[in-house]
C-alpha cells in the first residue's frame, strides 16, 4: 500500500533543502533591506530631497527714485499680463485664435508664443502679452470662458510718471542681455529688467534688492506640487536725487524745442538741481517696447533724443572758455589784470589775420572790459604771451578735459588739447596760431555742459575742486548713507585772480555794454554774474568777410553757432553756477544768456540749499508706490 | 507509519461532507493571506493619493471574489484535480496561444486577452495550471521510472511549451518563473541531481546565445540591472528612484500617504510591481519586515501542507504553488531593490492586477485542497486508492 515510501521520505528530504534555500533568500532580501534602509538611509534621503525640491527666485520690488523733495520719479507699476498654458487649450492656435479677436497678436508674436511654448513643458505658463490696459484686461476677463489656457497674471513693471521728464538722468530698464550678466542670480528670472541708463544703471545693484527664495515641492515632471517655504527679500532701497523737479519741469519748458542742455548745480556741495537735456525720450516706451519705427525715429534724429548732452554733449566752449585762459595768465603773472591791449579787430600772427568778433575792434582792453565785452583780440594776445601749456593746465585744473565724475554713465571727457596730444592724435606740430584760436575756445578745445557748470563753480567757489552728483546720499553697494560734509581739495588758485575774473564775470552781466547786460537778473540778492560764448562752427572764408559775415539766422540750423552761457548766483555769496549750451541755437548772449536768467531766478526763488522751500509748504510725503 | 494510529478514521474516508470539508479549512491560512491583501489594498488606497479610485476598490472586490473561488476550489475533491490537471494545462496554453493571435498591445509586450470584464493574462493562468500537470504526471511515477532520461520528455516539453510562447511575448519574468517553479516540481518529484547540474551548465553555456534571441529592451534591462548609476535618466531611473524611496524610507518609513517620492510619480509603476517601494517609502524596514515576514509565514504554511500530504500529488503541488508564491515575491521584492532586473513580476496579492490576483488565489485554493484532503490516498489515475 505505501510503495511510496521512499518517495515521501525524498520529498521531505529535499523539502528542506529547498526551504533552507529560500530561507536564505529571504534572509538576504532583509539584509537587502536593511543595506538600503539603515546603511544608505541617509545618502537616500538627500536624494529624494533633492528630486522633490525645487527652489524660486522672488524678484524684490525695485527701488523708487524720487527726486530731493521726495516726488516720485520712477515707481512700479503693476504689470497686467496675458500668459497662455499650452496644457489647458484644445489648441495653442484655437485659443490664439479667439484671444486675438480680442486683443491683437501680431504673427511674430504668434511665432515667438509656439516656441516658447514648445521649449517649456506644456503646464508652464508663456506670456502672450505685457503691459494690458485696463480695459484690456476687462475684455479678457469677460471673455474668460471661451479663452481655455488664458490666464491674466500681475507683475510689476518700471514707470517713470514724469515721462520724458528727467528721463536722461534716471535712465530706463530692459531686460538683461548676455554682457550685462553678473553673478547675481535675480538676472536668471525670466522678465527681469535691469537698470539700462542714468542712475537706473549707476545705482542698479542698490535699486535691485535681494532676491527671496521660495521653496516648492515639485513631482517628477516638475508640476508644483505645494509651497514649502517662502524666505521674502530685500526691496531694493528708494533712491532721493538731488533734483529738483518743478525746476526740472522749468528748466524743460523753457528750452522748449531747442536742442539744447542745461546744467544748474549747487557749487558748495556739488548737488545737481537741474540737469536737463533737449529733446527728450519717454524712457517707459523702453518697457513697453519700441517699434522698429520709433526706435528708427529716436536713433536717426539729428538732435539725438537719446543723449544726454549735459554729459554726453561734446561742445567747442567758445568765450566761456575765456575764463581760465584769464585764470591761467593772472596765475603765471605774464599778465597784470591792468595790461591793456588795443583791438583793432583783428589780430596779425605771421602772415595769417586772426578776427575779432567785433569788426571795427572794441579799442583798448584790460582784463575786465576784455571779459566784458568778450574782445578775441585781447585774449589772442594773452594766449600769445603766456602760451596754450598754461592755459590748458589751468583748464584741466577746473575740469574740463576729463570727466568731471557724476555719478551717471556715459560722460565723456571733452578735449584740452596740448603739443603732445596733437602729436599723438593729429601727427601734426603745434601752430603758434592755434594756441590763439584754443584761447578763445574754438579749435580743438570742447568740453561738455557740466564740465562747464563745474568750471564756473570753481571760480565761484573760491577755488575748489567741487565735483558734481546726482544721487542726494552716498549709494555703499546696497545702502545709503547720508554724504559727509564736502571737504574738496583746493585748486591752488589765488583769490586775487578769482576775484578779478568774477569781476569780469560780474560786468559781462551787469554793466551796461556787457555781452549779456540784456539778461540781467535785476531782483535784489539774486544777481547773476556770467560769461557768454558764441560757438562757431563753421569756418568764415575770406570772401564772406569781406561781403559780410552771415548772421546766424540766415544758415542752415546746422551751420549756426552754439550758443553757451555760464553764470553763477547770487552775486554775493554765490550758491549756484549753470551752464546752458543750446546747439546752432545762434549767439550766447541772445539766446543762451536769458535762458540761463530764467532758470537761475527759478532756481533762486526757491533756494533748495538753504532749505526755503520747505517754508512754503513741506511736499507731501510719496505714496507708497510699491503698494499698488 | 509512525502517525497512523492517531489518524482519525473519518479523515481516511473516501467521501467528506461538505460541512467536514468546511471545518477542516486552514482559518489562519485565510487570515494570513487576508492581512497580505488588506497591506495591499491599504497601499493601493495611499497610491492613489487617499482613494479607493481607481484601484484600492477594484482589487478589493477581486480579493472577496477571489477568496470565494479559493474556498470552491479547496472543498473540491483532490481527485478531481488529478483527472483534469491536464486539461486545465490544455485550456491554459490555447489562451497563451490566443494572446499571440489576438493580444492587444500592452507595456511593450503581448500579455492580454480582453474578455470585457477583466484583462485576461494566461500566462498567470499558466503559473498555476503547470504546477497541476506536473504534478500530476509526477503523481504516478516511481523512482525507478523518473530515473529513465526518456520518461522526462513530456514533463520537459509541458514546460518548455509555455515558457517559450510567453518568452515570445516577450516576458522574460514569467518564463524564468515558469522554468524555475517547474525545476521545483522536478525536484521534489526525485529527479536526480546530476541532471539539474547538467542542465544547468549547459543552460549557461546557451547564454551568449540566448542573448542573441533577447529583445533590445531586454538586453537594456540587463545591462542597466549591472549599473543602474549608468543611465540615471533613461533607463535606469526605474530601478535609480526606487533605490532612493526605498533608502529615504528609512527604518519606520515616512508615514502612510507621505511617501514624497511616489506621491510625486517619481517612482515608476507604483501601483503595480514597484508597489512595494511605495509600501516600504512609506513603513520603512519595519513595514518591510513584517510583510516580509507574513509572506514567509505564508511559505512555511504551504511546506507544513506539503510535508503533511498523503498523496504525491498533493505534495508535489502544494509545495510547487507554495514555490510560484515565493518566485513571486522574492523576485518582485529582490528587483525593486536592484537585486535582479526588473523583468515585471507584480508582487503577490498586493500589486494592482486582475488575473495575478484570482490565479494565486486559485492556487492557494488547490493547496487548501491539498490540506483539506491530505489524508486521502489517490491511485496513480486519480482514482480512490486502496
Amino acid at each position: 500500500m505505501y510503495h511510496d515510501n521512499d518517495r515521501a521520505k525524498l520529498f521531505s528530504r529535499r523539502a528542506m533543502m529547498l526551504a533552507g534555500g529560500k530561507a536564505t533568500l529571504i534572509v538576504g532580501l532583509a539584509a537587502r533591506m536593511y543595506y538600503l534602509q539603515v546603511m544608505e538611509a541617509d545618502k537616500y534621503a538627500m536624494q529624494a530631497e533633492d528630486n522633490r525640491i525645487t527652489t524660486r527666485l522672488l524678484a524684490p520690488p525695485r527701488g523708487l527714485i524720487l527726486d530731493r523733495n521726495g516726488i516720485a520719479m520712477a515707481i512700479n507699476q503693476q504689470n497686467y499680463r496675458v500668459m497662455v498654458v499650452a496644457e489647458q487649450t484644445p489648441s495653442l492656435d484655437y485659443t490664439l485664435d479667439a484671444l486675438g479677436k480680442i486683443i491683437p497678436i501680431g504673427e511674430s508674436e504668434r511665432a515667438r508664443i509656439h516656441k516658447e511654448a514648445r521649449r517649456r513643458r506644456r503646464f508652464v505658463p508663456v506670456s502672450v502679452r505685457e503691459n494690458l490696459t485696463w480695459e484690456e484686461v476687462a475684455r479678457v476677463e469677460v471673455n474668460a470662458p471661451d479663452l481655455p489656457g488664458i490666464m491674466i497674471d500681475v507683475g510689476q513693471s518700471r514707470y517713470y510718471p514724469m515721462e520724458s521728464l528727467g528721463a536722461h538722468i534716471l535712465g530706463y530698464v530692459a531686460a538683461v542681455s548676455e554682457n550685462d550678466l553678473t553673478d547675481d542670480p535675480l538676472e536668471e528670472l525670466p522678465g527681469f529688467r535691469i537698470g539700462k541708463g542714468g542712475v537706473e544703471r549707476v545705482y542698479d545693484m542698490a535699486l535691485r534688492g535681494r532676491a527671496g527664495t521660495l521653496s516648492l515641492e515639485v513631482n517628477s515632471v516638475g508640476r508644483i506640487h505645494r509651497e514649502l517655504e517662502r524666505k521674502e527679500g530685500e526691496p531694493g532701497i528708494d533712491l532721493n536725487l538731488t533734483l529738483d523737479t518743478r525746476l526740472q519741469q522749468y528748466a524743460a519748458q523753457r528750452l522748449g524745442d531747442e536742442s539744447a542742455a542745461v546744467v544748474v548745480m549747487d557749487i558748495l556741495t556739488g548737488d545737481i538741481v537741474v540737469m536737463a537735456s533737449t529733446p527728450s525720450f519717454d524712457p517707459n516706451s523702453f518697457n513697453r517696447g519700441l517699434s522698429n519705427d520709433e526706435w528708427k525715429e529716436l536713433t536717426s534724429n539729428p538732435r539725438s533724443p537719446l543723449t544726454n548732452k549735459v554729459i554726453a554733449g561734446q561742445f567747442a566752449p567758445g568765450s566761456t572758455f575765456k575764463l581760465v585762459s584769464a585764470i591761467a595768465a593772472l596765475e603765471s603773472r605774464d599778465i597784470t589784470p591792468d595790461m591793456r591791449v588795443l583791438c583793432t579787430g583783428h589780430m596779425q600772427l605771421g602772415s595769417i589775420k586772426f578776427h575779432c568778433w567785433k569788426k571795427e575792434g572794441h579799442g583798448a582792453q584790460d582784463m575786465i572790459s576784455g571779459l566784458k565785452n568778450s574782445c578775441d583780440v585781447y585774449f589772442y594776445e594773452v594766449a600769445r604771451r603766456v602760451g596754450f601749456e598754461k592755459i590748458a593746465e589751468m583748464a584741466r585744473r577746473f575740469g574740463l578735459g576729463s570727466p568731471t565724475g557724476v555719478d551717471l554713465p556715459s560722460e565723456r571727457s571733452g578735449l584740452i588739447p596740448d603739443r603732445a596730444w596733437k602729436r599723438k592724435a593729429l601727427k601734426q606740430p603745434w601752430h603758434p596760431g592755434e594756441t590763439l584760436i584754443n584761447a578763445i575756445g574754438q579749435g580743438y578745445v570742447t568740453a561738455t555742459p557740466i564740465q562747464l557748470a563745474v568750471m564756473t563753480a570753481r571760480i565761484a567757489n573760491g577755488g575748489y575742486a567741487v565735483v558734481p552728483h546726482v544721487a542726494r546720499d552716498q549709494v555703499v553697494e546696497k545702502s545709503v548713507h547720508p554724504r559727509p560734509p564736502p571737504e574738496w581739495p583746493s585748486l591752488e588758485v589765488s583769490r586775487q585772480s578769482l576775484a578779478i575774473v568774477r569781476k569780469g564775470m560780474f560786468a559781462v552781466s551787469n554793466e551796461p555794454g556787457g555781452t549779456a547786460y540784456k539778461a540781467r537778473i535785476t531782483q535784489e540778492g539774486m544777481w547773476l554774474s556770467g560769461k557768454t560764448g558764441s560757438a562757431q562752427v563753421r569756418r568764415i572764408t575770406m570772401r564772406e568777410r569781406e561781403t559780410g559775415v552771415k548772421k546766424n539766422e540766415q544758415l542752415p540750423w546746422k551751420e549756426r553757432d552754439h550758443a553757451l552761457f555760464v553764470a553763477y548766483a547770487p552775486e554775493e555769496n554765490p550758491r549756484y553756477s549753470i551752464a546752458v549750451v543750446v546747439e546752432h541755437g545762434g549767439g550766447g548772449s541772445a539766446v543762451a544768456a536769458p535762458i540761463a536768467r530764467d532758470i537761475m531766478l527759478e532756481v533762486q526763488k526757491r533756494d533748495l540749499a538753504r532749505g526755503t522751500a520747505e517754508a512754503d509748504g513741506a511736499p507731501e510725503p510719496p505714496p507708497d508706490f510699491r503698494r499698488f | 507509519m509512525l502517525n497512523l494510529p492517531r489518524m482519525p478514521l473519518r479523515l481516511n474516508r473516501t467521501e467528506m461532507s461538505l460541512r467536514e470539508k468546511l471545518l477542516q479549512l486552514n482559518w489562519s491560512l485565510i487570515a494570513l493571506l487576508a492581512a497580505v491583501a488588506c497591506i495591499g489594498f491599504a497601499t493601493l488606497y495611499s497610491a492613489a493619493g487617499g482613494s479607493l479610485d481607481p484601484w484600492a476598490l477594484k482589487q478589493i472586490i477581486r480579493f472577496i471574489v477571489g477568496m470565494l473561488i479559493m474556498v470552491a476550489v479547496a472543498m473540491v475533491d483532490l481527485r478531481f484535480w488529478v483527472r483534469n490537471a491536464y486539461i486545465f494545462y490544455a485550456v491554459a496554453a490555447v489562451l497563451l496561444l490566443l494572446v499571440e493571435v489576438k493580444g492587444t498591445i500592452g507595456m511593450g509586450a503581448q500579455r492580454w486577452i480582453d474578455l470585457g470584464f477583466i484583462q485576461l493574462q494566461p500566462s498567470e493562468i499558466m503559473k498555476i495550471t503547470l504546477i497541476l500537470a506536473l504534478a500530476r504526471y509526477f503523481h504516478g511515477a516511481t523512482l525507478q521510472e523518473i530515473g529513465r532520461p526518456l520518461f522526462l520528455i513530456p514533463p520537459l516539453i509541458m514546460v518548455m511549451l509555455p515558457a517559450a510562447m510567453v518568452l515570445k511575448q516577450p516576458d522574460l519574468g514569467t518564463a524564468m518563473m515558469l522554468v524555475m517553479s517547474a525545476g521545483a516540481v522536478f525536484f521534489m518529484a526525485g529527479v536526480r541531481m546530476w541532471k539539474f547540474v547538467l542542465v544547468l551548465v549547459s543552460g549557461l553555456a546557451a547564454v551568449p546565445l540566448a542573448w542573441e534571441f533577447l529583445r533590445e529592451y531586454q538586453k537594456k534591462r540587463v545591462l542597466i540591472f549591472l549599473n543602474p548609476e549608468d543611465d540615471p535618466l533613461g533607463a535606469g531611473y526605474h530601478i535609480t528612484q526606487s533605490k532612493i524611496a526605498l533608502g529615504s524610507g528609512g527604518v519606520f518609513g515616512k508615514g502612510y500617504m507621505s511617501g514624497t517620492q511616489s506621491r510625486l510619480n517619481f517612482l515608476p509603476e507604483k501601483q503595480t510591481d514597484f508597489i512595494f517601494t511605495m509600501f516600504a517609502e512609506e513603513w520603512g524596514m519595519m513595514g518591510g519586515l513584517v510583510l516580509l515576514t507574513l509572506y514567509t509565514m505564508l511559505i512555511a504554511f504551504g511546506y507544513a501542507i506539503a510535508l503533511r500530504c498523503r498523496s504525491q500529488f498533493g505534495r508535489l503541488m502544494a509545495h510547487g504553488i507554495t514555490t510560484t508564491f515565493f518566485l513571486y515575491f522574492f523576485i518582485n521584492i529582490a528587483m525593486v531593490m536592484g537585486l535582479v532586473p526588473v523583468v515585471g513580476v507584480p508582487l503577490p496579492l498586493i500589486s494592482y492586477g486582475g488575473t495575478a490576483m484570482l490565479s494565486l488565489l486559485f492556487g492557494w485554493g488547490l493547496v487548501m485542497s491539498a490540506y483539506i484532503h491530505r489524508d486521502m490516498p489517490i491511485s496513480r489515475r486519480g482514482m480512490h486508492d486502496d
